[in-house]
């Protein structure tokens, strides 16, 4: 009886009709987002680190105090948005490398966009919603620029 | 008449002998009529440095076991006929000098991957050769020649696509790919080496053709640019940059 050893790549299937080629636009869209990303990461990483009193000057009031200036409201949105679909799609590429199950495939490319959104979601509600200052909170707790303290 | 021995001859002192070694090679066999799946096998084989894998496994087959199967044709890196995975990476046999690998360990020699494995070190090269036909790899030209005269070219423009021109199908740098390992839409390296040297060829007109081909969603955008293939190429082509320039010449619209 003679053993065959199946084929180790999926089957191939007739080419699908054009639409909009999201492969293509992936690749372009990490491209592009990475030398911004590169800008905005460093950027932050100075502002944080370096400008000032450096690391020693962050604590609650800095980020509070960021994140009542549109501009590193808008900085840090981009920062998330663009970091993280850059994340997941270099994860979602790696899954169709070497996830060789549709099942498996489906899952873990699944749980990646569940993680994904739930982070942008999380952190922009975070980034546009922060109140540094909450009304009715006890004054210890507020920092020193709030006006109730 | 007897023949008396002379004296000594006044030539070169005799050379002392070649050094030679024993090296273990562990090969991964399989039959299809005997195996269910493949299985590693170890020989040793008295080698000299300056020796090839594939005079190995020539020993092997005919002086240990005649059922060792592999293919090989020139037996010099021109027919591309003996590519296989020599200690993890993809070599031609015919190219791999012992003095090059580390003989106080075994050296594992395996069949390319990413192909259907027929018998020890032979695979089913059909998915790689489909491929590299539907990127259209003959030039295609609408208009004559001039009568009685070939297509003349500029050194320049010859010069555009020679590293391309060097690929001699051994398929070294698909099944190196790991994306071609499971995706079997993938066109692999390999073909897309060898749309490169139409595309970029100044006597052909169907570059158009070729790059919409290749911009299909599982074209070139699956290159991972992991330079595995530029490591395995055995012509020393530099695949993942003519990737790249057909990445380019996609976004430009032209070569």
């Amino acid at each position: 009886m003679a053993t065959t050893i199946e084929s180790p790549r999926a089957p191939h299937t007739v080419r699908r009709s054009r639409g909009v080629n999201w492969e293509k636009w992936g690749w372009i869209y990490m491209r592009a987002s990475g030398v911004v990303l590169l800008v905005l990461i460093f950027g932050h990483l100075f502002v944080n680190l370096l400008v000032g009193d450096g690391i020693k000057a962050i604590d609650f009031a800095f980020v509070g105090g960021k994140w009542s200036d549109p501009f590193w409201q808008v900085w840090d949105t981009l920062m998330l948005w663009l970091a993280m679909i850059h994340g997941g799609n270099g994860m979602r590429t790696i899954v169709n490398d070497y996830a060789t199950k549709a099942v498996t495939r489906k899952v873990l490319l699944g749980a990646i966009l569940v993680a994904v959104v739930a982070m942008i979601v999380l952190g922009t509600l975070v980034i546009y919603t922060f109140d540094p200052c909450p009304v009715g909170s006890p004054a210890e707790l507020l920092p020193s620029f709030c006006a109730t303290r | 008449m007897t023949l008396v021995a002379d004296a000594p001859a006044s030539g070169p002192a005799p050379e002392a002998p070649i050094e030679a070694f024993t090296v273990t090679l562990i090969i991964r066999r399989f039959d299809p009529d005997v195996d269910d799946e493949p299985r590693w096998q170890d020989f040793d084989v008295q080698m000299f440095a300056t020796d090839r894998i594939l005079d190995a496994l020539h020993k092997i087959k005919w002086e240990q076991d005649g059922s060792l199967t592999f293919r090989r044709s020139c037996a010099h890196g021109i027919c591309g006929s003996d590519a296989m995975r020599i200690n993890g990476r993809n070599r031609l046999a015919c190219k791999t000098l012992i003095k090059d690998l580390d003989i106080t360990k075994p050296i594992y020699v395996e069949a390319i991957k990413g192909l259907p494995l027929e018998k020890d070190l032979i695979v089913d090269m059909e998915p790689f050769f489909a491929s590299y036909r539907e990127v259209q790899p003959f030039l295609q030209s609408a208009t004559e020649p001039p009568k009685d005269k070939e297509r003349i070219q500029s050194v320049a423009d010859r010069a555009r696509f020679d590293d391309t021109t060097k690929c001699i199908l051994c398929a070294a740098c698909t099944s190196s790919c790991p994306v071609f390992w499971t995706d079997g839409q993938y066109f692999g390296p390999a073909a897309i080496v060898n749309a490169h040297r139409f595309i970029f060829d100044s006597r052909d007109e169907a570059a158009s053709t070729r790059l919409d081909i290749l911009n299909d969603k599982e074209g070139v955008w699956r290159c991972r640019t992991t330079f595995n293939c530029t490591d395995a190429c055995p012509r020393g082509i530099q695949v993942t940059q003519a990737i790249a320039e057909v990445k380019q010449a996609i976004m430009r619209g032209k070569p």
